[in-house]
């Protein structure tokens, strides 16, 4: 039986004198949260599908330090950063996509200074960037066309990166009616898991700041929630619970989207 | 003429200049409690940033109303300045109006300038005094602006409103004078807006319109001077900090936490990859992040001094809109309250910062600090660039790495990162699995497509 999809590993391409285009860091959740597999794997299919020459670490990935930074940990934060650089440099990495705006704000900003610099992209500027070269052609049409789609801003993409514009080019190529959330790009509201939020309980308060965001993002009256982060991925899915509407609102990623449209998706 | 009016003016000039000298080394001192951080990189875009932010009042027109409210005062007290001049030259030299005869109709042309602003920083003031207290604006009725800060608040526009009162009736007294053709007052020719309320004085003899000129005349300028020695008190620094504040912004992109070096010598000398650091660098090492404010850079208390407490970045965090302890501006004014206490203290001979209180746990809590996402919300939101996120992610620094304080499931987090190099307790060998579900799922039958 033949793979229709490949996932060299750096290894493989590594042992075979290859040097790969790019190379995909899955990231944590996109390696370890079930849900967001499934955004790996759309991701993955089309990079196979275009034919991008990729690659990923697979077990020798490890977490970039962002959340233990950002929850003042600063010695494990390069403790993992130094030894990913020591991976990255090894197989002499120029360009990384990823799926995870917090990889991607890591990875891009924060390891340059400890001697890490490579060309960092987040997966919608890569998609977008796929687009506009015409090498995804969307289908329109299908399940998508005309449908009411919200946008939720990731923080680490958006404020902390001023990327605003992918993940919308990528939107709008599928031919959805874009409907913005009253609090938007960089007045976006945080799903609430930034800042290493994502692993802990809330602190006390009135209410939970992904609770607040979903019932934004369904006064749009959209049936899709798109994000282009694991973390509001989780928070903005857990909202929809919340609400009861999982029968009728899906929270997807980008990739999602556009393995869909692209009949890729399983 | 008796000289005793410019004697008196040199005096009140010149104390209040002594007063405002020593109250801005005070401030110069005060932020200087912080480290020392060098930005002087990139200065055209700092030249550039501070002309948008400060100067062009850039993020002001987020929310039109109170930017155009607020543009007219800006703008008023700009201009209207330059009449302080004026005032300046006339009280030094015992002239009226000095610029009057030169000027000629660009005189009367200005003045009548200088009056629509008046009235425009008027009708703003009022504006703005009515909002604050009878609207019930979430963010100007906070808890942290109980007391002296709302005081602060109301007394600015009440003073401003009382400046221009004194501005508008010494130029309809003034007028009045030089109609009726008293010596030394000159016509100008129509000045509208007081004009409008000279019906108020006209009944009035010569010698109490004199008198209320006089009067209005002294009040203006050394109200102008306390005005400006009274700021030094208030929040309303930002109407020179809002400048340097925004020059000295970070420009790097908003999610970049600054490296720290000390850690980086210290890691690399565990992974062998350099040799540890000398014994004697050990003694330099302060505190790993925050614990007060002289662990924070000197920019992080200017920002503290520049911020006036409008509460924009309250009420964008997202912490703050759903009840959290957190409040970003509360983080900024408890950063300068605890930086003056200091200063004050060092200053009377005590103890200064060994006082056995510090910004962290007598002023910001745990809890604070603990409810912030980092999502930069606050950072994007303060019209001068402000930068609250830094200082609490340097008190989260020392709460981590000094006292190993930070809440069980961050600790459990950390452990997690160090064992299993993933925040979450996974085996490491795992993490390549999601491959083997690549070409399963075209096995399944699927209804989705």
């Amino acid at each position: 039986m033949s793979n229709t999809y490949q996932v060299p590993t750096m290894a493989q391409k590594a042992a075979a004198g290859e040097m790969p285009e790019v190379l995909f860091w899955v990231g944590c959740a996109g390696s370890f949260d079930e849900r967001y597999q499934a955004v790996t794997l759309a991701f993955t299919k089309i990079l196979n599908k275009v034919g991008i020459n990729f690659a990923v670490l697979g077990e020798e990935e490890t977490c970039t330090g962002d959340p233990a930074r950002r929850a003042g940990n600063e010695f494990l934060f390069q403790m993992q950063a130094i030894s990913n650089i020591q991976v990255l440099d090894g197989y002499q990495i120029k360009k990384i996509v990823t799926a995870c705006p917090h990889c991607f704000n890591t990875l891009k900003n924060e390891y340059p200074a400890l001697g890490g610099n490579y060309e960092v992209m987040h997966h919608s500027q890569f998609l977008q960037g796929l687009i506009q070269e015409g090498k995804i052609v969307m289908k329109g049409g299908g399940t998508f066309k005309g449908k009411r789609i919200t946008f939720h801003d990731s923080c680490y993409l958006g404020r902390a990166n001023d990327v605003y514009e992918a993940p919308r080019d990528v939107i709008k190529a599928l031919d959805m009616e874009l409907v913005e959330m009253k609090r938007c790009r960089s007045k976006g509201l945080c799903c609430g898991a930034g800042g290493a939020q994502m692993f802990k309980e809330p602190e006390k308060g009135s209410k939970d700041i992904n609770v607040e965001r979903t019932e934004e993002a369904l006064q749009t009256g959209a049936k899709t929630i798109a994000v282009g982060c694991p973390f509001c991925l989780t928070m903005m899915a857990d909202g929809i619970k919340n609400k009861d509407k999982e029968k009728d609102v899906q929270v997807l990623d980008l990739a999602e989207l556009i393995a869909k449209d692209q009949g890729l998706s399983g | 003429m008796s000289s005793l009016p410019q004697i008196l003016f040199l005096l009140v000039l010149g104390a209040a200049g002594f007063i405002l000298y020593k109250r801005i080394s005070y401030i110069r001192k005060t932020i200087l409690l912080g480290r020392p951080l060098a930005r002087n990189d990139r200065p055209k875009e700092r030249w550039k940033t501070m002309a948008l932010v400060a100067f062009g009042q850039q993020k002001m027109f987020k929310r039109i109303g109170p930017a155009l409210l607020h543009l007219i005062i800006y703008v008023s007290f700009i201009v209207i300045n330059l009449e302080v001049l004026e005032f300046i030259i006339d009280g030094l030299a015992g002239t009226h109006r000095i610029f009057a005869s030169a000027l000629a109709g660009f005189y009367t042309l200005a003045m009548n300038v200088f009056e629509l602003l008046a009235l425009g920083v008027l009708i703003s003031c009022v504006a703005f005094l009515v909002r604050r207290n009878l609207m019930n604006v979430p963010r100007l009725s906070s808890a942290e602006l109980k007391g002296w800060p709302g005081l602060d608040a109301n007394l600015i526009l009440w003073i401003e409103i009382l400046l221009m009162i004194a501005i508008l009736t010494m130029n309809a007294t003034d007028q009045l004078l030089a109609y009726r053709g008293v010596e030394g007052y000159i016509p100008l020719g129509g000045l509208w807006i007081s004009s409008s309320i000279q019906g108020l004085f006209e009944g009035l003899s010569s010698g109490t319109l004199l008198f209320l000129e006089r009067f209005a005349w002294w009040f203006h300028i050394i109200g102008i001077l306390g005005f400006a020695i009274y700021v030094t008190y208030s929040k309303h620094l930002h109407i020179f900090l809002a400048f340097p504040n925004t020059w000295y912004s970070n420009l790097e992109p908003k999610g970049k936490m600054p490296n720290m070096e000390v850690v980086t010598q210290e890691v690399k000398s565990m992974l062998g990859l350099q040799a540890p650091p000398e014994a004697t660098d050990q003694s330099e090492i302060g505190r790993f992040g925050a614990k007060d404010v002289t662990d924070l850079s000197w920019v992080q208390i200017m920002n503290a001094f520049s911020c006036t407490e409008c509460g924009r970045c309250t009420a964008e965090c997202p912490a703050s809109i759903t009840g959290k302890k957190l409040s970003p501006r509360k983080i900024m004014m408890d950063t300068r309250d605890r930086a003056e206490e200091i200063s004050q203290s060092k200053a009377s001979g005590k103890d200064g910062n060994d006082d056995g209180k510090s910004l962290l746990g007598d002023y910001i809590s745990q809890e604070e600090i603990n409810a912030c996402t980092s999502c930069n919300a606050c950072v994007e939101a303060c019209p001068v660039n402000i930068d609250p996120l830094s200082i609490i992610l340097e008190l989260r620094r020392y709460t981590s790495m000094e006292e190993s304080g930070s809440p069980a499931q961050w600790n459990a987090m950390f452990q997690n990162v160090e064992t299993s190099f993933a925040p979450w307790k996974f085996p490491p060998t795992d993490r390549f699995n999601w491959a083997s579900k690549l070409n399963q799922e075209e096995k399944k039958p699927t209804n989705n497509e």
